[in-house]
């Protein structure tokens, strides 16, 4: 579903050219839950936002359901970000002064969608993360794991093929992290792909296949393809 | 989309409620300014009868001291007539289609109730007034030209004091006292308020001024010794050989207003030549000492000759335009500086899927929506500005009213000028990459 062939990433400035990815060759296969792991600055977060197409290579071919999006203009990059990909954040990104369906309804208003169907999505997404009672509060009003459950609710409301969330969990105390993460697995079980940045080797743990990135290339350093095998040893992080 | 868009623009204007008024503030001031200074300028250079204006014409004949400048154009030559001149022209056969003979008098209105008498500004003129300039009747007619050569004592009343004598009903038939003496009304006119009042419009003033609630025959005004109310100018005394009255309507003053009604330039010029050929005529028996100076002008060369928009007045248009160019860049200022706060919605709205464009729609809209509301707080200041002109000059109060075409430009131009102030912005937010700013959240 998602493949990176020798994905690079340069960054230049008049005195600086700081490559962020080198030569990166990745997959992701539909109904995969993958971690990337990986130091501060070691080229994680360039990671996703190539593969959610915030970015553009600098070389190299990235395959999205075998369309090369290396080089789309910024239209057709934003309707396949649009359609394809659901973004979860570490600060959870609500806006604050718009309810819980509006913020829900953000992606779903770049679509061609009718009112009624956008409405259905978004009560639908609200109940599957337990906050369907809850759609005229304002993110100020909820807890942080109940602000990340709206995120992943906004993320999920227009079905995407695959879900990014770079530390989800970062901002939660350890009883939210787990729950936010029971929920993201219930996802993944029910057929949708994660690719998850993070630095925590638990929840790593957690995911079918573990990508380190090191310095801006990867390796896979997954033991097993199940779940929840993975050696804490083996996530240099 | 447009909907949604507004949602989201009145939304975050509530979310940065000073910032917004302050945009609102400054572009209101601007467009403020500038439609108080542009309204009236707009107002005074109009066309105050725009079906007619090219087949009007004032008429100049410079009777003046020979020592005198010499006359280079119209606008040397004093605007008005003498009574004799007026009252040959009235009384000729010229080529005219029409023409009428005029000055601006007065008398006191004593009521039939018993409310205390008042001054009235009269115009005293021909019949041929109302026909000229179609002055709008709701009862009645302008009197006749056998009332003219009869001095009937007869007028046509203006609505207002129609509403005021008789309760607004036809009081055709009914009469009035001016003076010692009653008047028939023949009839009543309904508003009418040329601006600029180019009939009798020598000074901006008097251009500005409210028209007559009273007519009356020009004959009958002078054999009641109605007096001129208006500039009366002369280069020689009157002759004091004559009764004062007769000396001063035989003199070489000039106070009456003269109008004549030519419909092709064949006419023009056939008028003109008649002119040319009277004062001839008149040079012969020792009037006219001065080169033959006739002047004709439509009515928007007359607003031109009488100076009607003064370059004062232009001047001011162009000064307030630039303050609006001065708060419109610092609407940019402040616009820069609230979208640029917006980078991590704008980042977020990108990364679910907005294009730039939807971006940059978006954010116009905002902009657009405080055109609009600026736009409304100009009107607002414009009226208070045009109130203000109003009570520091006499005569401007048929300029404060802003009309819809007014209202429209004011509104519009806001938009424009908000949008015009907000495309850099606007360009600049949806250029940001998402990315670095997701993070930072």
């Amino acid at each position: 579903m998602l493949k990176m062939s020798q994905v690079s990433k340069v960054y230049r400035t008049e005195l600086v050219e700081t490559h962020a990815l080198r030569e990166l060759d990745l997959h992701v296969e539909e109904g995969e839950f993958v971690a990337i792991t990986g130091p501060s600055g070691s080229g994680k977060t360039t990671f996703l936002n190539i593969a959610g197409l915030l970015e553009a290579p600098s070389s190299g071919v990235y395959l999205l359901d075998g369309e090369d999006v290396s080089a789309l203009n910024d239209k057709r990059r934003s309707r396949i970000r649009n359609q394809k990909v659901g973004f979860i954040f570490q600060s959870f990104n609500l806006i604050p002064d718009l309810n819980l369906a509006d913020n829900v309804d953000v992606p779903l208003r770049y679509r061609d969608w009718s009112g009624v169907k956008r409405r259905r999505a978004i009560g639908d997404m609200l109940d599957m993360v337990g906050l369907g009672s809850r759609q005229n509060y304002l993110p100020s009003q909820l807890s942080g794991g109940q602000q990340q459950r709206v995120a992943i609710a906004r993320a999920l409301a227009g079905k995407p093929r695959f879900l990014l969330a770079d530390e989800p969990t970062g901002n939660l105390d350890s009883e939210m992290a787990a729950s936010v993460m029971d929920l993201l697995r219930t996802i993944n079980d029910e057929g949708t792909t994660i690719v998850m940045v993070t630095h925590d080797p638990d929840l790593a743990r957690q995911a079918h296949r573990n990508i380190h990135i090191l310095d801006g290339r990867g390796s896979d350093i997954t033991l097993s393809s199940a779940p929840n095998v993975m050696p804490l040893e083996a996530v240099r992080v | 989309m447009f909907s949604y868009y507004v949602r989201l623009a009145l939304a975050s204007i509530r979310r940065t409620p000073v910032m917004s008024a302050l945009m609102v503030l400054a572009l209101g001031l601007g467009i403020g300014a500038f439609m108080t200074t542009f309204t009236v300028y707009y107002l005074m250079s109009g066309d105050p009868i725009p079906h007619k204006s090219d087949v009007l014409f004032a008429v100049q004949l410079d009777n003046w001291d020979p020592n005198d400048d010499p006359t280079e154009s119209a606008k040397d030559v004093n605007p008005q007539l003498t009574y004799r001149d007026g009252t040959y022209l009235m009384n000729a056969d010229t080529p005219a289609t029409r023409q009428v003979h005029m000055y601006g008098t007065g008398a006191v209105l004593v009521p039939e109730n018993e409310e205390s008498p008042s001054e009235e500004r009269i115009r005293a003129t021909w019949n041929t007034f109302f026909e000229m300039f179609d002055v709008p009747f709701i009862y009645g007619q302008a009197w006749s030209r056998l009332d003219d050569e009869d001095r009937a004592s007869v007028v046509v009343i203006g609505r207002e004091l129609n509403e005021t004598l008789f309760n607004g009903e036809n009081s055709v038939g009914r009469s009035i006292q001016l003076n010692d003496g009653f008047f028939q009304v023949v009839g009543v006119i309904d508003h009418w308020q040329p601006v600029p009042r180019f009939y009798h419009a020598d000074g901006t003033s008097r251009a500005l001024a409210d028209t007559e609630q009273i007519y009356a025959p020009m004959n009958r005004a002078i054999e009641l010794e109605w007096t001129p109310w208006g500039n009366t100018n002369c280069w020689k005394s009157p002759d004091e050989d004559l009764p004062p009255l007769e000396g001063f309507l035989q003199s070489e003053c000039v106070w009456t207003q003269f109008w004549a009604e030519l419909e092709t330039p064949h006419q023009v010029a056939d008028y003109k030549d008649f002119l040319d050929n009277y004062v001839r005529e008149q040079k012969e028996i020792g009037r006219f000492e001065r080169p033959l100076n006739n002047f004709i002008s439509d009515v928007m060369e007359w607003m031109e000759v009488n100076e009607i928009v003064r370059n004062d007045n232009r001047v001011l248009v162009r000064l307030s335009f630039l303050f609006l160019l001065v708060c419109v860049l610092n609407t940019v200022g402040l616009l820069m500086a609230k979208f640029m706060g917006k980078g991590g919605e704008v980042a977020l709205r990108r990364a679910m899927g907005a294009s730039r464009r939807a971006v940059f729609q978006q954010n116009l809209v905002e902009v657009g929506l405080i055109g609009v509301l600026g736009g409304i707080a100009g009107t607002g200041l414009a009226w208070l500005g045009l109130r203000a002109v109003e009570s520091m000059y006499q005569g401007y109060q048929h300029l404060v009213h802003l009309d819809p075409v007014m209202l429209a430009t004011a509104i519009i131009t806001a938009i424009l000028f908000a949008v015009l102030a907000g495309m850099y912005p606007v360009w600049r937010v949806s250029r940001l990459a998402p990315a670095s700013l997701l993070k930072t959240q």
